[in-house]
């Protein structure tokens, strides 16, 4: 089912924007209409429209149309896996290639000491 | 880190694929030795806080590394990379597999795909590209819930505040 597949690069293309992670960090406290969301940002609605789209097409939130009202709400657990995951692989080869980095620094100075 | 110094991780859901480019200021075949020799590999392949520990390490094609990664309280967790594919000094293509301590594959868990590459385009400047692919992503999804299940993700951890605002604003009712 493609609704459980996590959509691992959309979810790291939502997380890259400020006002995409303050709108998680708001719907973190429970589900919020779009006009409550848009809110605190000075920001054309179309504007707005489109960052919640990303988060949607994400699936990091979804969200239902009550009459003329949307409400959004956080899709903890995508957020959680996906997203923990690969930011703990990246922050693995940073690491790890961090140690390289001294590793390479300490050999290069013994090798320079050959003509 | 350097900050000048390049170092991208891309990840490719479709092709379930990740692949990580990093540059090193230093020769191409020290670098390489460093990915190739068992002392020089336990000196930097496993991240901070964990030293990475070999048990078993013939690099040829046909052979494969065994190793582990241990936490500072003593806890190991192994890897084994068969190589496929050496050429040397350009890179080398090898299956990586959960292990355990006898360095038998756990045939209960995907396995990655490694190509490594190496070029030098300035001297001194050397390009390392890895690029991981899995089978599917349903794989990718069975390696995420080991992960999680396994520990080395609480030892890892490094959540960014985005994750840790969520965790603890959604801890209160």
């Amino acid at each position: 089912m493609a609704n459980n597949q996590l959509a691992l690069d959309a979810v790291f293309h939502a997380l890259s924007d400020p006002t995409r992670r303050a709108v998680l960090q708001r719907l973190g406290r429970g589900p919020a209409t779009v006009s409550e969301l848009a809110e605190p940002f000075s920001m054309a609605l179309p504007s707005f429209m489109r960052h919640v789209g990303v988060l949607e097409d994400s699936g990091l939130i979804r969200s239902r149309k009550v009459g003329r009202i949307r409400t959004c709400m956080l899709e903890r657990r995508k957020l959680a896996a996906a997203e923990r995951w690969f930011s703990e692989q990246r922050a693995m080869w940073a690491s790890r290639y961090d140690n390289l980095d001294g590793l390479l620094a300490q050999m290069s100075g013994d090798d320079d000491l050959e003509p | 880190m350097n900050p000048d110094v390049l170092f991208d991780f891309d990840v490719d859901r479709e092709n379930s694929t990740i692949t990580v480019r990093r540059e090193f200021a230093a020769k191409r075949q020290l670098v390489w030795d460093c990915h190739t020799q068992r002392d020089l590999l336990d000196r930097w392949f496993a991240p901070k806080p964990l030293t990475a520990r070999t048990k078993h390490m013939d690099f040829r094609e046909g052979g494969h590394w065994h190793f582990a990664m241990v936490t500072p309280d003593g806890q190991s967790y192994w890897s084994r990379l068969d190589y496929v594919r050496i050429t040397p000094i350009d890179g080398y293509d090898a299956i990586d597999s959960f292990s355990d301590e006898t360095g038998a594959a756990n045939p209960a868990m995907p396995q990655a795909r490694w190509s490594v590459a190496f070029t030098e385009g300035a001297p001194r400047r050397t390009l390392v590209v890895t690029n991981v692919r899995y089978g599917s992503p349903s794989d990718v999804e069975k390696v995420i819930a080991m992960g999680m299940k396994d520990g080395l993700t609480s030892t890892m951890q490094r959540l960014d505040e985005l994750l840790a605002a969520l965790d603890s604003s959604a801890a209160r009712p």
